[in-house]
């Protein structure tokens, strides 16, 4: 089993939902992001998200395009990314860490290259936001050979067939995007989300995690009734931006205290 | 090279192209690849298009000869294809009609399009006023200061130009942006991508709908010469007007295609916009193709004094005629042509876009190692009008 299926069997046992928070990597500065993940676990994080930083970031808002624009001023590439998880794992062994980010830089530095480094590293799942189930073989099959699961999105756009296509492909879990629109976008809409996700465990077998817009405890813990986990980004890149590079853990590990105590 | 037939269902030119986008997109690409198909399948759609054409951008557009450059050069007779007299000024009209054809098929009432020197912009406010609809134009902050006369331009036609200040604030991060409202007002909205890029069905669409550059001198030069080029030649940004002239040429014998990259202060440099002569194939704005990037597939700056050929990719179906021997691509510097530029200008009467004066530098370094009776086609893809406080800046001068 998978740490991040472990993870998820974990807290269904306990009844509880998982909260997936997301920062970029090397935002606000690449010596930060390891100890601002232990923060993250430290206020109840139960599966990490890391940002692979990328020059353009599509489907971003301007807050996590913001974060990627100040990780590339430090220059980190994907390289950089998996030492930081490896560091990660000398300390931590339990939480899942979830690479996410565009196809580029996986696809310079080749996907068997990239699944072997980033098993090696420590990594438990990968999610390109780019790279819909038609392109996603190749990348697919080398990640499952490495052991890594992949991750897919789900929109509110995404017919049935193409969800039946994405529950055959998909292992961890599935992040169904709550709204139309870039990360961090204001027009959630928590009924609509709540009826999408009982369509698709028609479906899909694994759990679903919920993301895009969910900005504060009271949305994070209205959409957790009907997902098995709540992913949580712009809000917390708004965090790290707004502290001090001395009080961004501490900062962190508040929030993120306070969205898991939301959904508990 | 009888099975020339791209791209495969799944939007792929051999190893190019594809559709590299977030799931939110793919219904919407769905159904436009699904209403093009029935689109395609429709004569009143085609005749429409060509009736729009006609006697709204005044196609045909002539094949001139340029006599007198040709004469000082003393080698091949150079012909130009002359986009630059289709009303907005360029190539990119063709597109714009055929796409606010399809757009309002489907029933959208706003339409948005990104742009680099802001020629696509304007073509594609021009349609919207045209047809009726709303037009959101986006546009790297700074190609708007560099490109005013263009901005003020699209606001006359009644389109909303939003500076964008996100990257290196160009035409890539003008299309980042186009995306990112696609993906939020997907229901109400049409995307008119503006050049042969893009995910799939977008590089095929731009290329069906400049062909018509291409067909139209196949038959033209026949009329004028009884016969063709022996060498077609094309400025590349995207690639929109180059492989608007170049598809119908792919399975003429005989004709050599050459497309000419941005080489900026010298692909040697670093600094220029040639991914096809100095790029490796990579992933970016929903395709596969030739990239300009760095070792952790970063994508670097481009740089061009034509802000129109500014862009890190290429479309795809370059990529592949690249790969298979059938175009060759070359890099023309900015001093080149801005050379081009000048002696254009003296010698023909004409005033070309910065864009086309690429293509012109290339045929005017190669014509003096042809023979005389031989024949050099250029896509004269623009006029220069856009372009004159540039190359007046260059020059020193304040208008």
């Amino acid at each position: 089993m998978s740490r991040v299926a472990e993870t998820f069997a974990r807290l269904q046992a306990a009844g509880e939902k998982a909260l997936i928070p997301f920062i970029t990597a090397g935002d606000p500065s690449p010596a930060l992001t390891v100890d601002l993940m232990h923060g993250l676990v430290d206020g109840g994080a139960d599966i990490i998200e890391l940002g692979i930083p990328f020059s353009d970031p599509m489907a971003d808002g301007p807050v996590i395009q913001r974060a990627s624009e100040r990780a590339l001023a430090h220059k980190v590439g994907l390289r950089h990314v998996l030492a930081m998880v490896k560091t990660f794992r000398e300390q931590n062994q339990h939480t899942p860490v979830v690479l996410m980010g565009y196809l580029n830089p996986v696809h310079v530095l080749g996907y068997e290259t990239f699944a072997q480094a980033a098993a090696e590293a420590g990594v438990d799942g990968v999610l390109t936001v780019d790279c819909p189930p038609e392109e996603a073989e190749d990348l697919t099959a080398a990640l499952t050979a490495a052991g890594l699961d992949p991750v897919f999105l789900v929109a509110p756009t995404t017919p049935m067939e193409r969800v039946r296509e994405i529950a055959r492909l998909a292992r961890g879990y599935v992040y169904y995007v709550s709204l139309k629109g870039v990360t961090g976008a204001g027009n959630l809409d928590i009924d609509d989300v709540a009826r999408k996700i009982a369509a698709l465990r028609e479906h899909i077998t694994v759990p679903i995690g919920v993301g895009f817009g969910i900005r504060d405890a009271e949305t994070a813990r209205a959409i957790s009734v009907a997902a098995d986990a709540v992913v949580v980004g712009s809000r917390l890149v708004q965090e790290i931006e707004a502290a001090t590079p001395e009080t961004a853990k501490e900062q962190l590990t508040r929030l993120v205290a306070t969205l898991k105590a939301a959904i508990r | 090279m009888s099975s020339y037939d791209f791209p495969d269902a799944r939007g792929r030119f051999g190893a190019y192209g594809g559709v590299y986008v977030a799931e939110t997109l793919m219904a919407a690409l769905d159904e436009l690849n699904a209403e093009y198909a029935r689109a395609k399948a429709d004569p009143a759609f085609w005749q429409e298009y060509h009736h729009e054409l006609k006697h709204f951008v005044g196609r045909p557009s002539p094949i001139y000869h340029a006599k007198r450059w040709s004469e000082q050069l003393g080698g091949a007779q150079i012909y130009f294809k002359r986009e630059d007299l289709n009303h907005t000024g360029a190539h990119k009209v063709n597109n714009t009609i055929g796409q606010a054809l399809l757009a309002r098929r489907m029933g959208k009432k706003r339409v948005i399009a990104e742009t680099g020197a802001g020629q696509h912009g304007v073509a594609s406010a021009t349609v919207a006023a045209r047809y009726g609809m709303e037009c959101v134009v986006y546009m790297g902050s700074e190609d708007v200061k560099r490109q005013a006369p263009n901005v003020f331009r699209m606001k006359l036609l009644g389109a909303t130009v939003v500076p964008v200040e996100s990257g290196s604030k160009t035409l890539k991060d003008a299309l980042n942006e186009a995306m990112r409202d696609w993906v939020t007002n997907i229901d109400s909205t049409f995307y008119i991508l503006g050049t042969a890029a893009g995910p799939h069905p977008y590089p095929m669409l731009v290329r069906d709908f400049q062909r018509i550059i291409g067909i139209e001198a196949k038959e033209q030069m026949q009329e004028m010469l009884g016969r063709q080029p022996d060498m077609v030649v094309a400025c590349v940004g995207g690639g929109s007007n180059a492989i608007g002239i170049f598809h119908p040429y792919v399975e003429v014998e005989g004709v050599r295609l050459v497309g000419v990259e941005a080489g900026g202060d010298g692909v040697e440099t670093g600094r220029h916009a040639a991914p096809l002569s100095a790029g490796k194939p990579g992933v970016l704005h929903g395709f596969r193709s030739y990239l300009m990037q760095d070792e952790d597939g970063q994508i670097i700056e481009t740089h061009s004094v034509s802000a129109g050929l500014d862009y890190p990719g290429v479309g795809p179906e370059h990529s592949l005629l690249k790969d298979i021997g059938r175009a060759e691509y070359v890099a023309i510097n900015d001093d080149e042509a801005l050379r081009a530029f000048e002696d254009c200008c003296h010698l023909e009467g004409i005033i070309p876009a910065l864009e086309s004066s690429h293509a012109l530098a290339h045929a005017a370094k190669v014509a003096p190692t042809m023979g005389k009776d031989q024949i050099i086609l250029v896509n004269l893809s623009g006029r220069g009008d856009k372009d004159i406080n540039t190359v007046a800046g260059l020059m020193g001068i304040t208008l």
